[in-house]
This record gives structure tokens, C-alpha cells and sequence, in this order.
């Protein structure tokens, strides 16, 4: 009886093994290109590799994505109104928002989920000058414009883009 | 029961959807599109007839007591292989289905074949038996997803007739209650005849 599943589990876990071995690279490489394609969308056209790197803000530590002469590329993650929302915000070195995109998000299917394919919505950050212009919906006092029955999203998605502006104010002031 | 009945049984017979009622998590939560609805289907295919094929073959050498442990291992074995090569291969189709590649593990459709099937048949017939209910599940998804798709976002498999948005509760879980009630009224009468 032990032999029997001793030997159940031995067996699996080497085809596990195996598999794992053999699809690791793909795996990384599928992980890779996503990221790049992510990175080449919310940042202006650049030469050569990003570098990843962290940093710390207010005790909470972001992933960004440095890019030499384009700017820099933060993933944000806030709560949206169904679960974490994470955003990658390009910030030129400018200073203005570039362009985001949405990384994962857990938002209601047709209302909140738009916030992946409303033009009208996303198209409205690029070229957005944080230092100038109120990253809060227009219901809040700011100047977003909200999606439609989505105010939770919109709130979210806007704070998103204040937590990254933050994350780089922190790093061009200490350069 | 003959080679081909093996097959078609799992469309009506023993449906797993509209008939065994089994895997309704699944069944439920990933029919929001059609294409959604066939991916899960082939996913859960994919592990079903090689679940079925290994365990008719280990059946005969394992204890009784443990024979539980055993196939829940040879299951999250597959469901895990299932689960690296969609990363690796087919990264959005891993994206969407997310969570419930995992929870196949758990899908009363694989571990009850396994127990009710598998475990007293040749290889082959398990095979055979893996492939007919692995094909109605992913049948009774793909229908599912599709009338769910039609009324929820007005396309069918990402082609859209109508412009703007359908009835949204389709695409959330009432609407999958609702589509799977009235869907399993219909196979009901239908088979009945």
C-alpha cells in the first residue's frame, strides 16, 4: 500500500520534472514577450533593452522598467472594484504619461472590464500632464472622464496612474 | 456496449453537463464567450482520456485504500502538464481560463470517470470513454458559451452583429445560471423523445 503510491508519486513527480524542464524556457520567454510588447506600447519608441528594477515608496516596493532616452515604465496595482487592478504606466522623461496599459484586472465583464478596450477612456491619459491636470474622476472634482456606470474603474484606474506619477517623481528626484 | 456507443453516449446519455450534472464550476464560470466555453472543454478532454487511459492501466495493481490518493495524483499530475504547456504555447488562452485550469484537478467529471469507469475497463475503452464524455462537456460548454455570447455581447466566437453591448447579465453569473437551466429543460424534453 505505501510502496504502491511511494512509487505513484515518484513516478509523477519525474514527468513532472521533466515537463517543467522542458517548458521553462518557452514559459519565460512567452512571460518576456509579453512584458516587452507592454513596455513598447506605453513608452515612446526606444534603442535597445529595458532594464527592470525596483524601488521602494512609502514602504510599499514597485517593479518598473527603465528605458534610456524613452522614460520609465511602473506597474501600479490598486484595488478596482472587483480585485487588484495593475496598470503599466509610461511616464516620459518629460514627465507626462505616455500611454498605459492594463496588465491584469478583475473587473465586472461589459462595464469595468472596458477599461481594457475603451478608447475614449484610455486614449484620454496620454500626453496627461499629472503636475497640471486632476487625476480624479470628474464626479470627485478632477478631470477624468469616467467610463460610463464604472466610476469604482475609473477611480481605480486614475489612481493607478497618481501611484506610478509618484513612484516617479521619487526617482528623477534623486538623480 | 459498442466501440461508437462509447463515444456518442457522452452527448446524451450520460452528458456530463445536462445529464450527469457534473463540473458546474467550471460549466458556470467559463462560459462567458463561446471560445472560452470550447477552450475549458478541450482542456478538461485533454486531461479526461489521459487520466483515463493511466488509471485503467494502474487499476488492477492498486491497493484498494489507497486507490483515491492514487488517481487524485495521476489527475493533478496531468492538470499540471496541461497547465505548463498552455503557459509555455498558449499564453492567453491561459490567461483567460486562469484559475480553472488548476481547479480541474478537482472536476467531479475526471475523478468520476476515473471511479465509475476507468478503473473496471481496457484501455482502450477507457480511451474511448474519455474522448465521448471529454467531447460532450466541451459540446454542452461550447453551447453554453454561445447562447451566453449571443445575448451578453451580441457576437458569436468574437464575431459581432449587434453594435454596443447586449443583455451584460448573460455574461455574469446569473445569466449562466439561467442559460444552463433553461438549456438543460430543453436537452431534457428533447432527449426524452
Amino acid at each position: 500500500m505505501v510502496l504502491s503510491l511511494t512509487l505513484v508519486c515518484l513516478v509523477c513527480s519525474a514527468v513532472l520534472g521533466c515537463v517543467y524542464a522542458v517548458t521553462a524556457a518557452p514559459i519565460k520567454a512567452a512571460e518576456d514577450a509579453k512584458t516587452t510588447a507592454s513596455i513598447a506600447r506605453v513608452l515612446p519608441a526606444f534603442e535597445g533593452q529595458p532594464s527592470k528594477e525596483s524601488v521602494s515608496v512609502d514602504g510599499v516596493d514597485y517593479t518598473y522598467y527603465r528605458a534610456p532616452g524613452a522614460g520609465y515604465a511602473v506597474i501600479s496595482t490598486v484595488v478596482g472594484f472587483g480585485g487588484p487592478l495593475t496598470l503599466m504606466v509610461g511616464i516620459g522623461e518629460d514627465g507626462l504619461v505616455c500611454n498605459t496599459v492594463v496588465l491584469s484586472h478583475s473587473e465586472t465583464p461589459g462595464l469595468g472590464a472596458k477599461c481594457t478596450s475603451d478608447t475614449h477612456f484610455i486614449d484620454q491619459f496620454k500626453g496627461w500632464d499629472p503636475a497640471q491636470k486632476s487625476l480624479s474622476v470628474r464626479k470627485d472634482g478632477g478631470e477624468v472622464d469616467a467610463i460610463t456606470a464604472s466610476t469604482i474603474t475609473s477611480r481605480a484606474y486614475s489612481a493607478a496612474i497618481s501611484q506610478a506619477y509618484v513612484v516617479f517623481k521619487k526617482l528623477t528626484e534623486n538623480e | 456496449m459498442s466501440k461508437i456507443g462509447l463515444i456518442t453516449k457522452g452527448f446524451l446519455k450520460e452528458n456530463p453537463t445536462f445529464v450527469l450534472v457534473l463540473g458546474m464550476c467550471p460549466t458556470l464560470a467559463t462560459t462567458t464567450s463561446a471560445m472560452n466555453g470550447l477552450e475549458m472543454g478541450l482542456a478538461t478532454m485533454f486531461v479526461l482520456i489521459l487520466s483515463n487511459i493511466v488509471i485503467s492501466l494502474i487499476a488492477p495493481v492498486v491497493p484498494d485504500k489507497v486507490h483515491i490518493p492514487v488517481y487524485i495524483v495521476v489527475i493533478a499530475t496531468f492538470v499540471t502538464v496541461l497547465q505548463l504547456l498552455m503557459q509555455a504555447y498558449v499564453p492567453d488562452v491561459y490567461e483567460t481560463l486562469g484559475l480553472f485550469i488548476p481547479l480541474i484537478v478537482v472536476n467531479c467529471i475526471v475523478l468520476g470517470r476515473a471511479e465509475a469507469f476507468a478503473c473496471k475497463n481496457s484501455v482502450g475503452d477507457s480511451a474511448l470513454d474519455g474522448i465521448g464524455i471529454g467531447l460532450g462537456f466541451t459540446a454542452s460548454l461550447t453551447v453554453i458559451g454561445i447562447v451566453r455570447e449571443i445575448l451578453g455581447s451580441g457576437s458569436i466566437f468574437g464575431w459581432k452583429f449587434i453594435t454596443g453591448d447586449g443583455v451584460l447579465a448573460f455574461v455574469m453569473a446569473p445569466g449562466a445560471f439561467l442559460v444552463l437551466g433553461y438549456l438543460m429543460v430543453l436537452f431534457n424534453k428533447l432527449a426524452k423523445r
